[in-house]
This record gives C-alpha cells, structure tokens and sequence, in this order.
C-alpha cells in the first residue's frame, strides 16, 4: 500500500432547506403520495418556466460564506443537456461556469490531526425524480424533481477514504449549524460522487480516475473507497490500466463495479439558460445575509462564558449544539442564575434529549418553563428530587410548573413538627439502624434520611430532616 | 342582426355589444357559422369548441346584464394551437402532442378570460411554430384565402388565414422569427410581434426562449393595440417578462403622424426583393410623408448576417426545449420499446416531422463539443451587433419602415424541398427577434395578381406606441383598399 | 476566439451521431438527406465567421434585467389524476416508463 498515493474528490449534493421547489412553489415536505407535489414547471410541460427560489440563493451564499468561499458578483443558471427518465424535461438547469461561489475549505479531525481541504465551488441546480425499479418496468415519482440542490464540489486533495468520511462529518456538522439542510440521509438530503485515482508514490502526473456515483450514506462513501482504491491498485499491480468510467457501489456485496455507459458520452452542451435572469450579488445584499449567520460554536462558547460568567466546560458543552444554546440562554434571561440553568441543561435536558432522540424544537418543556422550575427550587417550595420529577414531567408532557406542584401535591415539607414526626417514626421503626449509628456507623444516617423521605413521599426538605435527625440522634 | 361578421372589427363588435345592438352568443353563433361555410376551403382551425364557446358566450353576456364592462368583454378570438388553453388539446400540430390535454392556461388566456374573452377554437400551424407555410403541420395544410393554391405563411399560418377570411375577429399568433408577421403580409391582415418581455411566455410551447412573442392578429390596428393592452405586462410566472408599464395603446393611436421620423433601411431594399413589394413599400413611405411624417434612408449593417445568426440560436434553444417531448409524462409514445433509449428514439422519430428533426440535429450540432465556440457563442456575439444596429438608428428615427417579405406568398409545395431556400424569405423579420425590438404588419397594398402585401413598422424595444400610432395612421385611417 | 473560417473546409457532420445525442433514430433515407441538407445550411450559417468578433460580449438575453427571485412560498399544484391522465402508462401514482437497466 505504502509504494502508491491516493487522490479523492468529493462532489456532494445537499437538498437545501427550502419550503418550495427551485424553480416553481411545489412544497418540498417529505413523505406525500408519489407525483402529488407537481405543477407544469418541474413536470416539464410545454409551455412551463422556472422562477428562481431566493432561499435557495440565499442559503448557498451563506454556506459559502460559512467555507470561506468567494461570492460571485455574477453568476447564472445553464442548461445541461442528457436524456433519462427522472429528467423532466431532458435537460437540467444548473450552473456551468459561473457558480455563485467559488474557494473556501473545510477543517476536519482525522486521526487527531487538523486537516483542511480546499473547496473548488459551489453552485445550485435542481435534484432529478425518483426512480423506483420493478421487474418488468420503472416507475417515476416527480416530487423530487426541483428540489434545490447545492453541489459542493473538492479540490482533488483528500488523500485516504478515513479522510473523505471525517470531511463529510464536518460538513454536515456545518451545514447543519448553518440550518442550510436537515442532513438528513435517510430522507436522501446528501448524496455523494466519489472520484479517486491512485499514483506510484513520487509521480506528479494523475493516474486515471473513476467514478462512484450517487453514495446516500458516508459509510458508504468510506467503503466504497476503500474498496475501488484497493482495486485500483491490485489492477496495477498486476500490470493492467484503469480505465476512466463510472462505477456502481453494491452495498449488499461490498464491491464496486462498472455501470452499463448509458451516457458514455458526456457531451452536455451546456448554453446560458434563457429563461432566467443572471444573479448579481452586490456586497450590501451579501452583508445582509452574513448578518444572518448564526454565530459560530467557538465564538458563541467564549460569548457565554463572559457574559453569563458560566465556567469554559459548561459553555463548551451548551454551544456545540445551536438549539440547546439557543434554550439555555433564552432561559438565562428569565432567571438571574445561570449557573443553575447551565446545570439542569447539562444533566437532566441533555440526558433525557439523549434517551428519547427528540429534537430541541419539538419538546413541549419551554424556557419560561425551566426558568419557574428553577425559581421554586430557590424559594423552596420544592426539593431537589422533586425538581427532578417535574421537569421529566415537564419534558415529557409540557405545563406549567406551579401547576404541577399544586396538583400533585409536592410542595416541599419545611414545617419543623411535620419532619419531626417523620424523623420519630423513621427512627422508632428502624431501631437497629439507630443503634449503628450510635456505635459509630455514620453511614446508618444515610439510611435514615431515606426512610424519612419515604414516609414523607420526597417532599421534606432534606436540610431540615438531616438538622432534626442529627439532633435526635446526638441526644440520648 | 349582424350581417357581415367577416368584415367586422374587434372594436366594432364591442361598441355593438356595449349598445346592447348585439349580444355575445349571436355573435359566436355567426362566427361559428362562418366557420362551418368558410373554412372549408382554407383549413385555417384545427380545433372549433363551439359549445364551449357558447357557454363562455353566455356568461359573458350574463355578466354585462349585471355590470360588467370592457373592450373584450364577450368578444370571441382564435388561438394558435401552441398556446395552453385549460381543459383543451394544444397539439403546436404535432402528432408528439397527441391526446395531450393541457391541465392550465397560459398567462395570456388567463388575462383575456379575465378580460371577459371567449375563446373560439384552436388554429392551425407549422410544427412547434418551426416554419413559414403551415405546411409543416402534421395535422393538415392552411391555404391562403386570397388564392387557395399559395400558402397562408407561417408559422401562424392559421390565426392569419382566419383572421384575413373573416372566420375570426381576431387571433392570437407567437412570433420567434417573423412567424406572426409573415402570415399577417401573406394573407394581408395585421400582425404585431410585441417587444421581447412585453407579453408573458407562460403557457406558450417554447421554440426558441430568448426570441418568441405572443402577439395578435387582427383586421386593423386598434384592435391589436386593444388586445396588447389586456395581454401585455409583467407576470411573475416569467421571469423574461419585463416590469414596464403598460400604457392604455389605444389612446396614442392619434391618426396622424406630424413630427414622426420615419427610416427605411437601405439593406432591405436591395436585389431579390420583389419590385411590385419595393413599389408598394415606397407608396406607403410616401404616404406616411404626406400625413406629416419625414422620411429617411438609414443603415442597418449587419442584416445580411441576421438569418445566420437566427437559425443558429433559434435552433439550439428549441433543441433543448423539445428534449421534454419524449413519451414519459405526456403527448404520444411509440408502443414495444424495450429500455428508454429505445423509447425515446422511436418516440421521436415517429412524433417529429422533418422539419422539425432538422432542427433539432442542427440545433444539437451548434451546441456540441466542439462547436460551440464557432457557432453558438459567435452567433450570440452577432446578436449583439445586430441589436446595436436597431440602437443606433433608433437615436435617428422613431420607426422604421420596412418590407415584411421578400416576396408575396408562393405556392403550396414550392419551398418544401429546399430548407435553406424557405429559410432566406425570412431575412426581413428575424432581426426584430434578435434585437428584441417590437414589430407589426400591416397590408400596403398587393400584387398584379392580387397578392397582399405587408409594410413592415418595426420600433425600439418597449416602443409599441410608436408602432401602433404609425400602423393606425397609415392602415386604419388611410385604409388602402386590398 | 475561435470562429469558423467560412472558406476553409467545411467540417464533416455526423448526423447519426449528432441525431443520437438527440435521442432522434433516423431511417437511412433520412439520414442521407438531413446529411445534405445540414451540410447546406451549416455552410450558409458559417457566413458569421466573415466578421471580427473580438472584444464583442455575447448576448444571452434581449434586456439586461438581473435578480429575478421568487419568495420561498409553497403553493398546491397540479391534482394527481389530472396529471396521470396525460400519461401515456401511469400506475399506482407512477409515471411507468420501460425497465431502466443501469
């Protein structure tokens, strides 16, 4: 392996996350009925012409300035020309020499090492239907088609498989932040073309590439290189040439393998789509979609440690993820302890977010919610177990907290009698744990507490029972 | 009563109508009639939907019965087939197009029924408006009404030959290269190409996107100007319509041309252009002078390159822009193919006249590897020297005055083995096309033998006032008998 | 800037090919006379390599207007029914084409 080099380039397709369609209003919502999302445009009726989504510009600018990427002062749409089924109308209106962003790199981690690729371009186009196989026939579902798609395209600078599949987490890491896609790859939000060739080590020319195209996962964009380079290699090796093709990655048998050329040439004659006017982006408009940027996580951390005097590991922690950061300091404002907001989100929210997988946005539990919660431990009215019960309850099912305390009874006990009684009859039945206690087991105490809390269903104050326990079994 | 409805104006109709001398329905009624006696012998409709348009008929005179008012309230026009009309067949007279019916209406059709419009059939045309006979039509062949044995013209052979018989008030054409003008000259009606981007491309099958308009044929020129009034306009569904006021055209239509300067193009007059289509042009020229026009001689350089130019672009957008038709989701698909490629061949070769085929292999060829550079990019470069020609002269004059054709029209059958022959004849109309300018057709006059013959007006881009003021001064006022 | 030379040879054209690219089958008798008839109007069309274009920018559109955008608003489109009613083999809310062999 050590006698050759790799070269891989990645081109990613990422559905953007826009209401409507590229070109026409269809709804891009996920899950309808086959070709119940269609109009003339992107069924390519005779007659029909597509209108640009300004989303859709909008959020491939800000990836773009998310990479560090140039924004072109002009760019426009071309019309590339094959014919295939999921083509509406034969020809798809994308962008040739003109994208909206050109430069820009992406940092990833592999192996504990910074890396950074460089990124060639970014341009925006229309995703194709779908088509579904059967035996004797295919069929085509046009919902798809006209999807804004963004196509992030390498430089041919990754140089391992481990590479190409951190690259894409830090990708997705971004535009995720960027709230540009939902990544998701289920639904097919990103897919991949591979393109990768190896060279004898010290060989400056390229050797001969091939292809992978349509990768929808990035483990599969891992195996697939994998694979096609160990290929590659054994194919030279044993003295043969790789020819430049497109390959198909089987994900059931774990190989690569040539695809019938339908389109063995790909003469696409693009021209300047005449049905669309250029895109000239001015530097005030671009400006104003920076200002929409959402911080980035390592600013945002520093920000919160200043401003909320929040320790480094808690601002660490809430802004990896924008939503929870967004919630933490939404509650922060309502309360003047931050620190204890910091603390629920850190342990309870982010535990239970990690149990159920429910996103930040859907949770019934709002900030006003967290911050009364908060506020009735300080005035305490309740306990910090009870606490804890609320706010599952809260999680769960959403309400209001002194709502809950009051119909469920959980005020916390204070009342010095009251706790008396129950330190009495905590005591009187567990006669043998008091005697340990006496004979120098501190720890019977524990125990102790514990059935006081039982008697009292969690609600006496912890403070109080230890203070009146202590007394009791000091004296005698 | 009505008595003669084929000489009847657009304008006359509704100021009839709005009397309360005529209603709606009878009006169609005798249209429908004329029709059914008349089209006989020139085929100009494909399409007549007369139960249909008695409906709309109704409910138009419905609406003026409780208020409603406009100049095309009720008023019913003739569609060339290319144009999508909901509910209807739209076959742009292609056997691809079979069993299509189209599920919306084109930008204009919906501004006109807004308008109160009823929409009377469906005319017939070259093939995906590629042609300047109708004799491309896979449907049937239009004869020009003056003498059954030449052609209409094309593309809108059809709206024209209707409109020219008497078998519609007034038609809707598309004009990619003269397609509206032409046939208006061919059978001596009015024909106007507006400006590019003055009127919505919605709904109108696509030949070349960067050169067709929708426009109107109609008997004279205040019924153009009505028609462009209710069609012309930004629409968002287009991106290529422009956001310019639409002004009431009607109202500039002054009668007279004081202080009107008028050029004639030196390279339009030039050999090969017939004498008796010179003669006329300059009769007219004269004519206008003698309404207070001034007549000039102007430069426009690089016509002789315009046909070049033309049916290099033209062809390349039409063959992405006919890609679409290909058996999947509409139209006609040719039954036992066994993978699409198969079905995409034999669709194709089965569903496209030869006409069409040519163009779309020229059209693919000048886009192709290799070529682009040499052809496409050249072409669009020429464009842009063309468009500067019509820039420079418009800073001298207001208009220009111009033979449509140059010839009158020819027999059936002449011009149909020789593509590039048919080609030429459009030399005085593609520039309008590719400068983006507005133009219009009027009759001048006609041959020994009787043949009209059309003056051409053509004005700078969003300039249609000029045009239609010196087209109703000259033709409207001082009609010239045909 | 690379023009046709109008006197220089004219370039071979492969209609087959070219049809191909098309998705257009031609009969051989088509073949032949779009053969010559290409070659006829090619070999008029080149007449624009007469001309000095250098310096000159192409024009894509007739008006130069820029930023034509639409808001990102959804809206219902066509009904299903309508839509599989035009095509030619539709099932189970697909549009059926020929089984695609990739």
């Amino acid at each position: 392996m050590q006698e050759f080099e790799t070269v891989i380039g990645l081109e990613t397709h990422v559905q953007l996350k826009t209401r409507s369609k590229m070109f026409c209003a269809c709804s891009t919502a996920n899950g309808a009925e086959p070709n119940t999302r269609v109009c003339p445009v992107c069924l390519g009726y005779p007659g029909a012409m597509p209108v640009m989504n300004e989303e859709a510009v909008r959020l491939t600018v800000l990836t773009g300035l998310m990479l560090g990427s140039r924004i072109s002062a002009y760019s426009r749409f071309d019309r590339k020309s094959y014919f295939y089924p999921d083509m509406p109308k034969n020809y798809q209106i994308s962008q040739y020499d003109k994208p909206l962003c050109e430069g820009g790199a992406v940092d990833f981690d592999v192996g504990g090492e910074i890396r950074r690729i460089g990124i060639r371009r970014i341009h925006l186009e229309e995703d194709v239907a779908k088509n579904t196989h059967f035996k004797a026939c295919s069929g085509v579902d046009f919902n798809r088609a006209g999807v804004p798609l963004m196509e992030i395209v390498t430089e041919p600078g990754l140089t391992s498989p481990e590479e190409a599949f951190e690259y894409l987490l830090a990708l997705k890491r971004i535009l995720l932040y960027a709230g540009v896609s939902d990544c998701n790859l289920e639904e097919g939000n990103i897919r991949c073309d591979v393109n990768c060739s190896v060279r004898p080590r010290g060989q400056s020319a390229l050797g001969t590439k091939s292809e992978i195209k349509n990768l929808n996962t990035f483990k599969g964009v891992l195996n697939a290189l994998r694979y096609e380079l160990a290929r590659q290699i054994e194919v030279l090796r044993s003295g043969g040439e790789i020819r430049q093709e497109t390959r198909r990655w089987d994900v059931d048998t774990g190989v690569t393998s040539s695809m019938r050329t339908k389109e063995d040439e790909h003469d696409y004659r693009y021209f300047p789509e005449p049905d669309l006017m250029p895109v000239v982006l001015d530097a005030g408009l671009v400006e104003e979609w920076r200002c929409s940027l959402p911080e980035a996580p390592r600013k945002r951390r520093l920000r919160m440690v200043e401003q909320y005097g929040l320790p480094d590991y808690d601002a660490g922690v809430l802004a990896a993820d924008r939503e929870v950061a967004d919630f933490f300091e939404k509650t922060a404002a309502m309360t003047a302890n931050a620190k204890a907001v910091s603390n629920w989100i850190m342990t309870e929210m982010l535990r239970l977010l990690g149990e159920t997988g429910r996103p930040v946005a859907a949770l019934p539990l709002r900030p006003q919610d967290l911050a009364a919660l908060i506020e009735l431990v300080e005035t305490g009215q309740v306990n910090a177990g009870t606490a804890k019960e609320i706010f599952a309850i809260l999680f769960e099912k959403g309400g209001d907290p002194a709502t809950i305390v009051k119909e469920r009874g959980l005020v916390q006990v204070s009342d010095e009698q009251a706790i008396e009684d129950f330190v009495d009859r905590a005591m009187a039945g567990n006669p043998g744990s008091v005697q340990d206690y006496r004979k120098g087991k501190k720890a019977a105490a524990k125990f102790l507490v514990g059935q006081v809390m039982r008697l009292s269903s969690g609600k006496a104050d912890p403070r109080v029972v230890n203070r009146i326990l202590k007394e009791k079994l000091a004296s005698e | 009563m009505l008595t003669s409805v084929e000489t009847l104006t657009l304008h006359e109709a509704a100021g009839m109508m709005e009397r309360g001398n005529l209603s709606s329905e009878e009006l169609v009624r005798a249209l429908v009639e004329t029709i059914h006696s008349r089209d006989p012998r020139i085929d100009a409709y494909v399409g007549v939907d007369e139960d249909d348009a008695l409906g709309q008929a109704r409910a138009a005179d419905e609406a003026r019965k409780n208020g409603a008012r406009g100049k095309l309230l009720g008023v019913p026009l003739a569609v060339k087939d290319v144009i999508n009309v909901k509910g209807r067949p739209c076959t742009c007279a292609s056997r691809i197009l079979q069993g299509y019916v189209s599920p919306y209406d084109a930008t204009v059709i919906a501004r006109l029924r807004a308008a109160g419009a009823v929409f009377l059939g469906r005319t017939n045309m070259d093939e995906f408006a590629m042609g300047s006979t109708t004799e491309n039509s896979a449907l049937k062949i239009t004869r020009n009404p003056v003498d059954t044995d030449r052609v209409p013209g094309g593309s809108s052979g059809g709206s024209a030959a209707a409109v020219a018989d008497g078998e519609a008030l007034a038609a809707l054409g598309s004009d990619t290269g003269g397609s509206i003008r032409q046939p208006a000259a061919f059978c001596g009606c009015v024909g106007l190409k507006p400006s590019y981007g003055r009127v919505s491309r919605y709904g109108l099958t696509a030949f070349a996107s960067s050169l067709d308009q929708i426009g109107p044929l109609t008997k004279d020129v205040r019924d153009a100007a009505i028609i462009l009034s209710t069609i012309a306009g930004r629409d968002p569904m287009d991106s290529t319509s422009l956001d310019e006021p639409v002004p009431e055209y009607e109202q500039g239509l002054s009668g007279d041309l004081s202080g009107i300067k008028l050029g004639i193009p030196r390279e339009y007059m030039v050999s090969g252009l017939d004498a008796e289509i010179e003669r006329a042009v300059r009769g007219a020229a004269e004519a206008c002078r003698n309404q207070g026009a001034e007549i000039m001689e102007v430069g426009l350089p690089h016509t002789e390159y315009a046909i070049a130019t033309y049916y290099i672009i033209a062809t390349a957008e039409a063959s992405a822009n006919l890609a679409r038709f290909d058996g999947v989701r509409y139209g006609f698909r040719a039954p036992g193919a066994h993978d699409p490629i198969e079905m995409y061949g034999r669709t194709r070769a089965a569903g496209f006249g030869p006409e069409v085929k040519r163009r779309i292999i020229l059209g693919t060829y000048v886009l192709s590897s290799g070529y682009y550079d040499a052809y496409y990019l050249s072409a669009q470069k020429v464009r842009t020297l063309i468009r500067r020609d019509f820039e420079e002269v418009f800073k001298e004059c207001d208009a220009l005055l111009a033979p449509c054709t140059p010839t009158p029209a020819y027999p059936i059958g002449d011009k149909v083995k020789d593509p590039l022959r048919m080609y030429l004849g459009d030399i005085f109309t593609v520039t309008a096309n590719l400068a983006g300018i507005c133009a219009m057709s009027v009759p001048c006059g006609a041959t020994a033998a009787g043949q009209p013959i059309g003056l051409q007006i053509l004005g700078p881009a969003f300039g249609e006032e000029t045009v239609l003021r010196v087209g109703h001064a000259y033709y409207d006022c001082g009609r010239n008998p045909r | 800037m690379q023009t046709v030379d109008p006197r220089g040879d004219q370039e071979k054209i492969d209609v087959r090919y070219v049809a191909h690219l098309a998705r257009l089958y031609l009969t051989d008798e088509e073949a032949e006379t779009f053969q010559r008839q290409l070659e006829d109007t090619v070999g008029y069309v080149r007449k624009i390599g007469e001309l000095d274009l250098a310096g000159i920018e192409p024009t894509s559109h007739a008006h130069l207007v820029q930023n034509v955008f639409r808001a990102d608003e959804p809206r219902e489109g066509l009904d299903r029914d309508t839509v599989l009613e035009n095509a030619p083999a539709g099932e189970q809310g697909q549009f059926i084409v020929p089984r695609i062999v990739e």
